[in-house]
């Protein structure tokens, strides 16, 4: 049993079976992921290119890569947002670990808290709202880290969404018949031409999560493990399980989602509408999908009367 | 030989003699973990012996 590519010791097996030791794996990882990006023309010169990084593996993988492709080509600017819900004995461990990563690579690290910018910790949300915590996060997450890029002129936000993120998102869709939310997925979101709404990319699409972890080891990115005391949406977890019992057994499975899925998105944008102009929220102006945004809806809950504008 | 299991945090005794054959003891699908023997990752061909040091890593996101 050898690398298939150079005959030494193997430590990773891909999808196709072929076996790859330390250097052909994390070779093969970098090309999937530079393909990518050049591929969907994912980053332009001169752009402002925001990560959203969490201090997990996969944003964690995600700046690293950028700041190779940085330093390689140094025709765009980087540099990471975190957003700090207030998770007690979760976030500070991630910040902590995402401090210590930007600071050895020299990128600037600018953090968002839910606390200073929405009054209220994620937790102090949780007991007050009889919402599912995923739900509450979701929104004002997106909401908090949209308007932080925008803030710091980014022309646009990376995320460490993966090829399971996605297969499960797209899963989840069909089996809800949600295909105006399958819509909203791809390698780029947040298509819509907006000056208020900073488009959103996705250079490990099409990287494994297994993939990841194994890039994240062999270049020593990982920290202490973590776990979000809210972790583990239930749907979501159930069709994780179901992914990864399907990937057992027939491999490649998550890939073919994928180009499935890709292959009927230019219909599903057309159908619902995604290339049209974005309406705003009448309370707080931001991009919204409804009259009032997800995120001023729940604020209200939380504090009356008050916009996510006024707070 | 001790294997530690990184996201329950908890260390097993197992006898395995590869570790196909250790994940399919444990019950983990090899979809969901990554393995290191000695501080170094391996398939599942890898052969294991009693004095291994071997960790799993969850693949899963913990947040």
């Amino acid at each position: 049993m050898a690398c298939n590519s150079c005959k030494t010791k193997p430590v990773f097996t891909l999808v196709s079976g072929k076996k790859l030791c330390k250097n052909c794996f994390i070779r093969y990882f970098q090309k999937k992921v530079r393909k990518n990006v050049r591929q969907y023309g994912l980053i332009e010169k001169k752009d402002r290119i925001a990560v959203a990084l969490s201090g997990g593996k996969d944003s964690t993988v995600v700046l690293e890569m950028l700041n190779q492709l940085r330093s390689d080509c140094p025709y765009f600017e980087l540099f990471a947002i975190l957003i700090d819900e207030g998770i007690k004995g979760y976030r500070h461990v991630t910040v902590r670990a995402a401090r210590s990563y930007c600071r050895k690579n020299n990128i600037d690290l600018h953090i968002y808290s839910f606390r200073e910018h929405f009054g209220f910790t994620l937790d102090q949300m949780i007991k007050k709202l009889k919402l599912g915590p995923c739900t509450v996060c979701g929104a004002l997450r997106r909401y908090l880290l949209n308007k932080a890029a925008r803030e710091l002129k980014a022309t646009k936000i990376v995320t460490g969404h993966n090829c399971d993120d996605e297969a499960q998102s797209v899963v989840m869709n069909l089996f809800r018949n949600n295909n105006s939310s399958s819509a909203r997925l791809g390698v780029v979101t947040g298509v819509k031409k907006d000056k208020r709404f900073i488009p959103r990319i996705k250079p490990l699409y099409f990287m494994l999560e297994k993939e990841i972890m194994a890039y994240a080891y062999t270049k020593g990115l990982l920290d202490k493990f973590v776990e979000c005391r809210y972790a583990g949406e239930a749907y979501r977890s159930e069709v994780r399980d179901m992914l990864n019992t399907f990937e057992e057994r027939h491999p490649g499975t998550k890939n073919a989602i994928l180009a499935s899925f890709l292959d009927t998105l230019p219909l599903l944008k057309k159908k619902y509408g995604t290339s049209e102009e974005i309406a705003y929220c009448k309370a707080c102006q931001e991009p919204a999908a409804k009259e009032v945004c997800k995120a001023c809806t729940l604020l209200k809950q939380l504090n009356g009367q008050k916009s996510a504008k006024s707070i | 030989m001790k294997v530690y299991i990184e996201h329950e945090d908890r260390e097993v005794s197992a006898k395995a003699g590869s570790v196909k054959e250790l994940l399919g003891k444990l019950k983990i699908n090899p979809v969901t973990v990554v393995v290191v023997k000695n501080n170094e990752m391996v398939t599942e061909e890898e052969k294991l012996g009693p004095k291994d040091d071997v960790k799993i890593l969850s693949v899963i996101s913990g947040g």
